[in-house]
Order: structure tokens, then sequence, then C-alpha cells
């Protein structure tokens, strides 16, 4: 029995996929599941240690809840529900555009909405800062041009959503325009042919269908608005704090490491929920490889 | 198909609108190199004077020339090893058939998902648990932690169009697994390659998050960036600011030139 099951393992072993991803595996083992696993043991220590030798304590978790992290858990949740909502709206002609209107020139709309993903998203940042800086361009040009002065854009939490919606458009747009190309457009005329208005083949044809690219977009920018940090940061100053500054500040100022990484560890159940029930629904290799 | 008025408003409606935002992705990047032009020390606009004293001073800087330097040191090293990490797990992602490829096409995904603050703290508490002491080597291995699925996922999608028929001809006329992998593997996924290849470059040059827990005494361009930003206006933000956009604009230039040369040849070997 334990003979069949090692041969089962070293056939299992040379097939050339099994080969294939082992580099990769092997690594983000070490780099990925062995700092998560560290994580998740040092929120078990007792507070401001910096030592896994202690006897494991629930405290670290019983003091968030009993603290105030609820205020940033939900501005995090609010915020990312709200950008996605709005990069929805935002995104979803322009996906259909490229999907179904553009043709030659959709290359080159994906090229130019690609392109900022590449430029560090501080200098993008710090662009919007100059923008709505008091004297800034905003403010510069409504004052030569009207004489009105409309500063206090900046540190504000419409000035943090605009810096989401900014950061992350792409995020959404991408797999959206793969959801819209899977849509049929035979099965939108013959809805057409048989009486359907423009509203009900939205609602009855097109948005079920284009489903798995909604879904990833959407559940992608959610996940990485929850953990954002620069945005509330550069553009929000202290207007509010979300939950990964938090993190940051247990870890950093307050040299707390087990808070740090109990907060962690909420923060990534939390996302890996979300992102788990996204995956049991959806098929990578039809989205990806459109088989 | 009936081109009524209604769709060609709706039709207009869209252009307009993927016009209108196109221009607000790249508005505040052109803020951005116009705050570097300007002569005052505090930002107003609309800008009164105009001056290169700010990318004289850049240039003829020691401190600057080391951030540039660490910067492009980290990401040609995450380019380099993820590129090659990434080749292979993306063959085992979308060419060959294997048990457990399903499981793997889910994990292998999990670190584009995760929260990058997170992940760069998670790696700091790594790092000084197995005692390593950070610098810019370990935020290369940060940054590949991220980088790599990134790769694999864009090279994956050339690999499912690639026609595994090919290899095989190759093996029946005799050829090596070393010879397969050379002159036909290699050549056909050179477009996506390289385009996996820009990806790990400019995301680990631009990359923030990682970089600001794992570099240790060392620092980036876009930590730099972030500490002045934070800490009070400087004419040298923009400036910087302006050097790192526009050399990467100029790299994905370079890139695209490379792209285009390379898929020409390889449709004309098609024709043939």
């Amino acid at each position: 029995m334990a003979k069949t099951s090692q041969s089962n393992m070293s056939s299992w072993l040379k097939q050339p996929g099994v080969l294939a991803a082992l580099p990769a595996s092997l690594f983000l083992l070490i780099g990925f599941a062995g700092p998560l696993l560290l994580v998740v043991a040092y929120s078990f220590m007792p507070s401001k240690t910096f030592t896994l030798l202690q006897a494991p304590t629930i405290e670290n978790y019983s003091s968030i809840i009993s603290d105030s992290y609820y205020i940033s858990f939900f501005w995090s949740l609010a915020m990312a529900l709200t950008t996605v909502v709005l990069l929805f709206i935002i995104c979803y002609p322009i996906a259909y555009g490229m999907a179904k209107l553009f043709n030659k020139w959709a290359n080159l709309v994906t090229a130019l909405i690609a392109v900022p993903i590449l430029i560090s998203e501080n200098i993008r940042l710090f662009g919007w800062v100059l923008i709505l800086l008091k004297n800034g361009v905003f403010d510069g040009s409504m004052q030569s041009l009207f004489g009105l002065s409309i500063s206090g854009l900046l540190f504000t939490v419409p000035a943090i959503t605009l810096g989401l919606v900014y950061v992350y458009l792409p995020f959404m747009l991408f797999p959206l325009v793969i959801g819209i190309s899977m849509v049929p457009e035979t099965l939108k005329e013959a809805a057409s042919d048989l009486g359907a208005t423009r509203w009900q083949i939205f609602r009855e044809i097109e948005l079920p269908l284009s489903m798995p690219g909604l879904m990833i977009g959407g559940i992608l920018t959610f996940v990485l608005v929850l953990g954002s940090l620069a945005e509330a940061k550069i553009l929000g100053g202290q207007a509010i704090v979300m939950i990964a500054d938090d993190i940051e500040s247990a870890f950093t100022f307050a040299q707390n490491w087990p808070k740090g990484s109990a907060l962690s560890v909420l923060l990534i159940a939390l996302s890996g929920i979300i992102v788990f029930l996204l995956f049991r629904r959806v098929d990578l290799d039809r989205v990806i490889g459109r088989r | 198909m009936k081109a009524s008025r209604s769709q060609n408003l709706s039709r207009r409606f869209i252009i307009l609108w993927t016009g209108v935002v196109i221009a607000f992705l790249y508005v505040p990047m052109i803020a951005v190199v116009l705050a570097s032009f300007s002569k005052q020390r505090y930002f107003k606009f609309p800008i009164q004077s105009w001056t290169d004293k700010w990318y004289q001073k850049a240039f003829s800087s020691l401190s600057v020339r080391e951030l540039l330097w660490t910067s492009l040191s980290v990401a040609a090293l995450v380019t380099i090893i993820s590129v090659v990490l990434a080749f292979f797990g993306a063959l085992a992602f979308a060419r060959y058939d294997w048990k457990g490829r399903k499981l793997y096409q889910r994990l292998i995904l999990l670190p584009i998902f995760f929260p990058q603050a997170v992940l760069g703290l998670a790696m700091l508490l790594w790092f000084s648990a197995i005692g390593v002491i950070t610098s810019w080597q370990t935020a290369v291995f940060a940054h590949l932690v991220w980088i790599t699925p990134i790769v694999i996922l864009i090279m994956s999608i050339q690999v499912y169009s690639f026609d595994p028929a090919l290899e095989e001809a190759a093996y029946d006329l005799g050829a090596t697994r070393w010879q397969v992998l050379t002159e036909i593997t290699l050549p056909i996924l050179s477009p996506g390659i390289i385009s996996g290849a820009i990806f790990a470059f400019l995301l680990s040059w631009g990359n923030f998050p990682l970089s600001l827990f794992t570099t240790g005494a060392d620092q980036t361009i876009p930590e730099w960036l972030y500490a002045k930003m934070v800490s009070g206006y400087t004419p040298m933000v923009p400036t910087l600011g302006s050097l790192t956009l526009s050399s990467a604009a100029v790299f994905l230039l370079i890139a695209y030139i490379i792209w285009l040369a390379i898929s020409a040849r390889q449709r004309r070997m098609e024709n043939r």
C-alpha cells in the first residue's frame, strides 16, 4: 500500500506540468506562505513582544474588538464599496466600447489606459495633490478665470475616493472588457428581434453573461482598496484612518508586532473570504484563455 | 442591423466618455511635469516664471544618483528572476494538463490579491525572524513575491494560444528537449515574455508599499518621494517625479519597438 502511493507520488512528480510549476511554487512557499504563517503566529503572542517563544494568547484579538478599530474597518469597507460602485458606472461604457465598438482602436485605448499602471502610484497621487492644493491647478484656474477661490478640496473623503477611483480604474476596466466580449452578439440580436427593449437586453443578457468579468473586476478592486495605504495618506491627510494605516502604525510607531499581526490576520481573512468565494464561481481557463 | 438614431447617440457618448476618462488618467502626470519647471519654491498655479534649475540640481546631486541606482538595480534583478520563474510557471498554468493544475492556478495568483502594505510588513517580520538584515536585496525578494504571479498571468495569456502540436512535431523529428525549448517554445512565446518583462521592470521601478518596509537603510525613488511629500513640499519632488515618469515612458517606448519588431518577424516566419 505504502509502496503504491510512493510510486503514484513519483509518477505525479514526473509530469512536465508539475516540474514547470515547481520553481515558482517553491519560491512562493518560502516568500509568501512563510511570512503569512509567521504573521498568524505573532498574532497570538502577548502584546509588545518580539519573540515567538511565549505562551499563546488571544489578548490581541479581544483588545481589537473592544477598541475603536471597528471605525477603520468600517471606513475601509465603505471606501471599497463606494469605489467599486463608482468604477462600475465609470468603466461599463468604456468596456462596452472596447469590446464591441472600437475595433482596431481598441488596442490603442487599451495601451493608453494600461500605461499609467506602470507609473509609480506616488507620483500620480502627487499630481492630484498639485491639482487640489490651495493655489493649485484647480483653485488657481478658478481664481484667475472667475475670481472664485475654491480651497479645502485636499485632505477630504471625496479626495481619497477620487484617488482610489483613479488608481484602481484599470483593474475594473480590463476584466469588464473580457466579460463583455464573452457575450455573443447573435443572442442580443435575437432578443432584439423578439421585441426586447435596450434595458431588457442589458439586464437579461449582457449583465448575466458578462458576470465573470464583472465579478473579477469588482472583487479585485474591492480587495485592493481594502488594503490600500498611499491614497488615504497622501490625499486624505488626517481625514480618515483606513485599516492598512492602523496596521502600519501598530508595526512602526507603536512597535507592537503582535497587535499589528492580529489586525493583519483580520484584514487577510476578510479579503481571503471574498477572493475564495469568487474563485469558486469563476473558471480561470475560460476567462484568461477564452476557451 | 438597423443603426437607429439612439444607437448613434450612445455610440457618440461612449467615444466622448472614453476620451474624458483617458484625459482624467493623464492630467495629474501633466501637473507634476508642469510643477517641476516652476521657479517658485512653493507651487502656485498659474505658473508665473519657468526654470530648469531643479533639473540641474537633481543631475548634480549625489544622493539622487544613489536613489536612481538603487531603484534601477532592484528593478533589473526583479525583471530577470521573475521572468525565468514565470516562464515555467506560465507553462504549468496554461500549457500542460496535470493533476493539481486547478489548485495551482488559484494558489499562485493569491499574492496579487494581497494587500501590498501588509505583505511588506509580513516580509519585514520574516526577515527579522530568520536573521536577515534588510537592504535593497531583500526588497528584490519582496518585489518578486508580488510580481512573479503577475508575470505568470501575463505570460499565460500568450501560452494559451500556443499550439502544443508544434513541440510534439519537433520531438517526432528527433529534437532534444533543449532544442525544443530554445528553437520552438521560447521564440514563439517571446512576445509574451517581453510583455511580462516590461510589466516586471516597471512595477518594480514604481513600487512603494513593498519597498517601504523591506529596503532597510537603502531607499528607492518612490520611497524618497513619499517621505518628502509627507514631510513638506520641495521642488525636487515634482522634478524627481517627472524624471522617473519620463524614464518609464522612454523604457516603454523602446520595449514597444522591440516587441513590434519581434512580432513582425514572427508573422513573416508564419507566412513562409
